[in-house]
Parts: structure tokens; sequence; C-alpha cells
């Protein structure tokens, strides 16, 4: 059977993405952000999971405002990078896994969770720089990965609460899914950022410490946050915060924290990168 | 018409809803169309002529042509759309920000190394919260705006 060992939450910059791609994160602006992210990379590389699940944002790149799914599952076996307007980031393309993605549809629908299914899409930074901050710049990426996209570019995005019963949804679609699997799952976007109107440049390093916190402390309570409430205390890109909630919902209550990493600022934004064990040596 | 919305009192913050999505829709669209070299290329070659292919309003055009970041969330633009005005002139997300909230870039990023733009002061416009600082900015205003000369 396979199973979700462990849940990564990550902030998705697309700085973050250009850095590397230029070889600038020695720097003295990324260093401390870098440096931050190493020991995830051991600690993932070690663990060595078959399948990531992604869940991720686009950023008007697979998708455009003429359609706009709430949630997606991408069910390719191949993924290209997207050009968002400088040209594709050179990074390997994604390997997806089309048999555990289309079981995860076919799971999730009838589990009353309606998805859109993408057999073909490009992804963007949303997906590739989480993948790049966890893994580094291999020639190859390390597993294959299920991307998932949630709309947050289009208000409104679905509610906290609604993204963490998708996560305990995909929780048990896993669990049913009749091959040895060690999968992974990413909740990406936030933290605090705000990168439009008079108000740009919004950090609110307090709100974004109550909330890892909490991701541990009392997942449940996080889920009740309005999209209000995000916008205004965490900047009206903060709200990519839900996606958090998929990856916390596919874990178990005594999911433990094993690696955090906070920094400001990257470009804009408040950036994460923390580590959930979900019983990894069970 | 309008409805009031609760987030309609956080200062200079243009949340794309509903309204916004129907009125910025074509300016978004052409956006979108920068993700294809061959258009980032007829674009800068005569940035009239491309905008031509769009039904853009004629306030939608002048925000693009004269690279009115702010004008064009006020008429309707997603900032993740455009976005990609900013990165076909080479522009990054931090310069475009730091144009957006009124300061000089060095101003700006001076202030993301120091933490950020702090919440404090900054959750309501005064009209929402009399007590709170933050800058008056009635954003709703800008999409009525936005709707009246749409329907001119």
């Amino acid at each position: 059977m396979a199973k979700i060992v462990a849940g990564i939450a990550c902030s998705h910059v697309p700085a973050i993405g250009v850095a590397m791609d230029k070889g600038q994160t020695a720097t003295a602006y990324w260093e401390p952000l870098f440096k931050g992210y190493e020991p995830a990379r051991d600690w993932l590389a070690k663990l060595a999971p078959d399948v990531a699940i992604i869940v991720y944002n686009d950023h008007a790149n697979a998708f455009s405002l003429e359609i706009i799914p709430t949630f997606l599952i991408g069910v390719a076996d191949r993924f290209p990078i997207a050009d968002e307007g400088f040209g594709p980031r050179p990074v390997p393309a994604v390997q997806g896994h089309p048999e555990l993605a289309w079981h995860l549809a076919e799971s999730l629908i009838l589990d009353e969770f309606d998805m859109t299914i993408a057999n073909e899409m490009p992804v963007d930074h949303g997906l590739t720089v989480p993948l790049s901050v966890t893994c580094g710049q291999p020639a190859a990426w390390p597993f294959k990965v299920i991307p998932i996209c949630v709309n947050v570019v289009q208000y409104p995005p679905p509610t906290g609460a609604r993204c963490f019963k998708l996560g305990q949804a995909i929780a048990r679609a896993v669990e049913n899914f009749p091959q040895e699997l060690r999968v992974v799952i990413y909740g990406t976007g936030g933290m605090s950022h705000q990168l439009q109107g008079e108000r740009a440049g919004l950090i609110n390093r307090q709100f974004d410490t109550a909330f890892l916190d909490n991701l541990t402390k009392d997942p449940l309570s996080l889920t009740k946050l309005s999209h209000t409430e995000y916008m205004r205390e965490a900047g009206s890109e903060g709200v990519e915060m839900v996606m958090w909630h998929v990856m916390r919902g596919a874990l178990g209550e005594s999911a433990s924290e094993v690696y955090r990493h906070y920094h400001v600022p990257a470009s804009n934004t408040a950036a994460a990168l923390m580590i959930l064990d979900n019983g990894s040596k069970a | 018409m309008t409805q009031p919305h609760d987030y309609d009192n956080i200062p200079g913050t243009y949340v794309y809803d509903a309204e916004r999505g129907r009125i910025g829709y074509p300016l978004n669209m052409f956006c979108m169309s920068l993700n294809k070299v061959e258009n980032r290329k007829a674009f800068k070659e005569n940035e009239a002529a491309y905008l031509k292919r769009f039904p853009l309003t004629a306030e939608q055009r002048r925000t693009v042509l004269e690279r009115d970041w702010l004008g064009m969330l006020k008429v309707g633009g997603n900032i993740y759309y455009t976005i990609k005005i900013a990165f076909c002139d080479g522009l990054t997300f931090q310069d475009v920000a730091g144009m957006m909230s009124g300061v000089p870039k060095e101003t700006y990023a001076k202030m993301m190394l120091a933490g950020g733009r702090s919440p404090d002061g900054n959750r309501y416009t005064n009209a929402g919260v009399a007590a709170d600082t933050g800058a008056d900015v009635d954003s709703r205003a800008a999409v009525d705006a936005g709707t009246a000369a749409e329907h001119k």
C-alpha cells in the first residue's frame, strides 16, 4: 500500500528560482535563505520518496482566466516547464505518475471532490521552485510528481477548511493505492506577502510564526481563518497559505515538525520551509 | 452594482474578485498573450498596434502604454497578469512593487531588507477604523469608475 510519509510546506517565490538558475545563491542577499534549505535537502534525500504530490497554484501560465479550475490534478507522465514571460526556467521537465494520479482523480471525485483533470499542462515556478529548494539542481528530479493546482488568482480561492478536507481525501486515496509507494506531499506558496497596490511589501512575522506553530499544535484552528483575515494580516497574496492546509489535512494528527526555516525577505515575500514527519520510520 | 465586501477596507489592496474579473478580462488576456515569445516581440515592436488586437477600454490602453502599474489594478488588472508586461520590460516584481507603493526602488528594497511593511497601521483604511493610520485608499471607488467608463 502507498503511504504519505512526510509533508513539506514551502514558499514558491519566483526570484528564488531565478537566484538558483543564475548561480546567485552565495551572494550576501541570498546566502542566509539558501543556507537554511540545506538541512531540509539532506533530510529529503535520505527519505528518498517515490512520488511527491505538489499542491500549488498556477500563475497565469498553464491556465489563463479563460478557464479557472478551483482544484485540478495533472495525470500526465511528463509536464514541460512553462514560459512565464521570460523563457522557461532551465530545470528538468517533471515526470508524472499517471497510475497514482488517475487513481487519485477517480477516488477524489467519488469522494465528492470534483477535480478537473489535466492530461497536458506546463508547470510554472509555483511547482518548480519548491522542487529546486528541496532537491537542488539535479540533472533529473529524484522522484515522480503529481501536480495539484488550487486557484488563488481569481477571488475567491477555496476555503482553508475545504482545502484541509481535500488533503484528508488525498490521504484516504493514497492509502488505497495497491502498490508500495512512499509519498510526500508539498503545500506551497505563502507566507505573508503582498505583491500589489500601495500596500505592497507587507510582511507579518508574528502571523507567520503563529501559523507555523499551529501547523502541529492546532491545525484545525488554522482552517477557520477567513480569506479576509489572510489578506488583512498576511497580505493579499498571503491567502496562498490555504494550499498548506491541503498538505496538513493529508497528514495524521500526530505529524511532527522536524525542520523549520523562515527568512525575510525573498524579493517581496516572507519565505518558509517546514518539514512534517508523518511516521516515515514506521 | 457594487456589493460591499468585508475586505474593501483593507488599504492599498485590489482584490481580484468578480467585479474586477469582469472588467479586467480583456486587459489580463492581453497580458497572458505575452507568454509567447513571438507576441512579446510584436508588442515591443509596436505597442499601440499590438494592443488593438484586444478589446481594451481607452483607460486600460493608457495604463499599459504609460506603464501605470497602479492604474492597471484600478481598471481590472490582476498582478499575476500585469507583471508579464514588466517581465517584457526587463523589470522585476520588486521594481513594480516599489512603483505601485510610490517610493523609489532603493527605498522599497531597504524596507524589505528591514523586515517589510508592517501590518500595524496598514490593516484598515481610515474609513474602516478611525484609530488606524493606514493609507486612505478607496480602491472600490476606482472599480466603479472603471465600470462607468466601460459603459460610456
